[in-house]
């Protein structure tokens, strides 16, 4: 992982983000979130960001994971530059190339823990119903829960539920995974045990992490630690 | 869309009562608008069901003379530039003064089917008991069963007695009732000082209580005899193969014959535009349980998506367009409307077949002695357009704010 400098990406990077900035509010409430801030992260590394809150981690996330518009900057994802991207394009790359978990696991509760994880699949219309059932099975085995692949969401327990949104974060193959705060809701064993399994099925696909954590034990286990203050990296590792 | 519409199905059956509640009313709505239709448009088919079958689809009557009046316009220099001819007034003469050619040059429009010669007259009819004044009806029997439903209409006796009898009457009902007359009876008519004795054929009914209580058919000849009138005759009467052209046809009859002609539309003018009036009022007042049935689906949708907007958040993150989501509440819409229509067809048809075996006796516009429904597929194609139209656009609105929910500002609210 590097700070980057302008231009377009190299090869092996999965995302790269430069100078990007960010306000929030309007009128004497606007603040600058974001202030030109510029990060590459490759493939089959984990990198976290940390720092207090409201020092603009989330809104950096958001943007990487094309939720939200930077006021100025580029974001590079698969050789293109999305920042000002379509709606529609946007939506696509998310669909294909990002996967997201995040501190509330917000599973669909009227779906089962399967259907869940094929939500993504189905949008991407790749695969046949009965590829995509096996996929989400494979998935939901991988993360333990392959006894209660048909129980309902609301069914779950909160850690199950996380895992859940693991495994549908990792449904389409993508590329990157964004996780925000994704241990925040759970306990000492459960947050341990989400880690393992993200950073885990993450390095096996070679996918690029990036999570966003207040958890100094998870962020000391990232490959890369990126504090964050007042909207600007302050130091790297 | 299979996914959206799972996405859809599972929403709605999360709000399984409030959507029952929305789905009632559009099916009631849809079912009743049915039914009201039915009844208003099956007394009004069957109305003029009685008038074609009592007066014709066309009347010929008064011959008028047309006088035209040619405008002329001029230049700036005053000379002519052309001119139009107006008709500026009609003179009427009673009746048709050469019903034979008349007849002929009429039966020349290919959507004529019948032409009937009659000859009326005012009279008074004495019985056994008492006299009633009433009117004469000179027929030529066959030419007049082309035209009318004379032969449908005999309640008590013979239409062969009549035929063969040349001194035979059919008398209306009504009038039977008043002067006790039965088949056999005889009666006595007069008409300006001469009274001549008839025998009565037969009763019948024309459903019309101004009719039945006034009219007596006999032979033309007869008529002709008793009314002092050995040519011309009051009016032709006139069958067409396709009545609702009547207007039309008889604008060309008037054009080409010099003769007023009245088409059932304008003769019943009144009473078609008060069936018209129930069928809207009905129409209206049913369409008021839809609006309300909308109102409850806009509810429901806005409320599935202020509790949604998490599931919104993360089928966009997850690569839904605003698309997918518009019809993912669309969606609900529809498979509520479709229910509803489906249920509002059955209830609408089994709600019209449970009213038609109602006995209810209706005399005076028409005779019947129970509720006449019609069924018609555009009764129900405009019940489901109605109730199309009330939760399409009930729907769209929530739908259109689902889609336009921004993902970062949901997710981070909820995160906070």
């Amino acid at each position: 992982m590097n700070i980057a400098a302008p231009g377009t990406p190299v090869a092996n990077e999965a995302i790269r983000c430069v100078r990007l900035t960010r306000h929030l509010g309007a009128g004497d409430a606007r603040v600058q979130v974001l202030r030109e801030v510029s990060l590459a992260v490759e493939p089959g590394t984990v990198s976290a960001i940390v720092g207090p809150s409201g020092c603009g981690k989330s809104t950096l996330l958001y943007l990487l994971g094309l939720l939200d518009r930077p006021d100025g900057g580029e974001i590079w994802i698969a050789n293109e530059n999305l920042a000002q991207a379509g709606d529609e394009k946007r939506t696509q790359v998310r669909n294909e190339h990002i996967g997201f978990v995040f501190q509330f696991h917000f599973l669909l509760p009227e779906f089962s823990a399967l259907e869940n994880v094929m939500l993504p699949m189905r949008k991407l219309g790749r695969a046949t119903p009965a590829q995509m059932t096996a996929r989400a099975a494979q998935l939901l085995d991988a993360v333990g829960l392959g006894e209660k692949t048909r129980r309902l969401a609301n069914q779950l327990s909160g850690g199950e539920q996380q895992r859940v949104a693991i495994a549908r974060a990792l449904a389409n193959q993508p590329s990157i995974i964004l996780a925000d705060e994704p241990t925040g809701n759970l306990d000492v064993k459960n947050s341990a045990m989400v880690f393992e399994l993200l950073t885990r099925l993450a390095k096996e696909n070679g996918q690029a992490i990036i999570l966003v954590t207040h958890n100094p034990d998870i962020a000391g286990r990232c490959d890369f630690l990126h504090p964050m203050r007042d909207g600007v990296f302050v130091k790297k590792r | 869309m299979l996914t959206n519409l799972k996405i859809a199905l599972r929403f709605l059956l999360a709000k399984r009562r409030s959507m029952m509640m929305s789905l009632a009313g559009i099916a009631f709505g849809t079912g009743f608008i049915i039914l009201t239709q039915a009844i208003t448009t099956g007394f009004q088919e069957f109305f003029i069901r009685t008038i074609l079958g009592t007066d014709g689809a066309l009347r010929v009557e008064d011959k008028f003379q047309a006088t035209v009046v040619n405008l002329s316009a001029i230049d700036a220099e005053g000379r002519y530039a052309g001119g139009v001819e107006v008709e500026s007034n009609r003179k009427y003469q009673e009746g048709v003064a050469e019903p034979g050619r008349l007849t002929d040059a009429i039966k020349r429009f290919p959507d004529v089917g019948g032409v009937s010669e009659v000859l009326r007259g005012n009279v008074s009819i004495q019985s056994a008991t008492r006299e009633e004044s009433g009117q004469v009806y000179g027929i030529e029997l066959e030419n007049h069963m082309a035209v009318s439903d004379i032969g449908r209409q005999l309640v008590v006796g013979s239409m062969d007695d009549f035929r063969k009898a040349p001194s035979g009457v059919l008398v209306g009902s009504a009038l039977a009732n008043r002067l006790r007359l039965r088949p056999g009876n005889s009666v006595l008519i007069a008409h300006g000082g001469q009274s001549t004795r008839y025998r009565v054929s037969a009763i019948y009914e024309t459903g019309i209580r101004d009719i039945d209580k006034v009219r007596v058919f006999m032979h033309l000849g007869e008529a002709r005899v008793l009314l002092r009138k050995p040519h011309g005759a009051s009016y032709l009467q006139v069958g067409l193969k396709n009545p609702d052209r009547a207007p039309e046809i008889a604008r060309q009859i008037e054009r080409i014959a010099s003769h007023r002609a009245a088409s059932w539309q304008e003769r019943e003018k009144v009473w078609l535009d008060v069936f018209r009036f129930f069928r809207i009022l009905a129409a209206i007042t049913v369409f008021t349980i839809i609006v309300v049935s909308g109102l409850g689906m806009f509810n429901t949708l806005a409320m599935i998506v202020m509790e949604k907007t998490r599931e919104i958040a993360i089928l966009r993150s997850m690569g839904y367009t605003r698309a997918d989501i518009a019809l993912v509440f669309m969606l609900q819409g529809g498979l509520v409307l479709a229910a509803g229509i489906a249920l509002g067809w059955l209830l609408g048809a089994l709600g019209t077949w449970g009213v038609s075996s109602v006995p209810v006796s209706v005399r005076g516009i028409f005779s019947t002695d129970h509720i006449v429904v019609a069924w018609d597929c555009a009764h129900y194609a405009g019940a489901a357009l109605a109730a199309s139209v009330v939760v399409l656009i009930a729907s769209w609105l929530p739908a259109r704010r689902a889609a336009l929910l921004e993902p970062a500002a949901i997710i981070r609210g909820a995160s906070q």
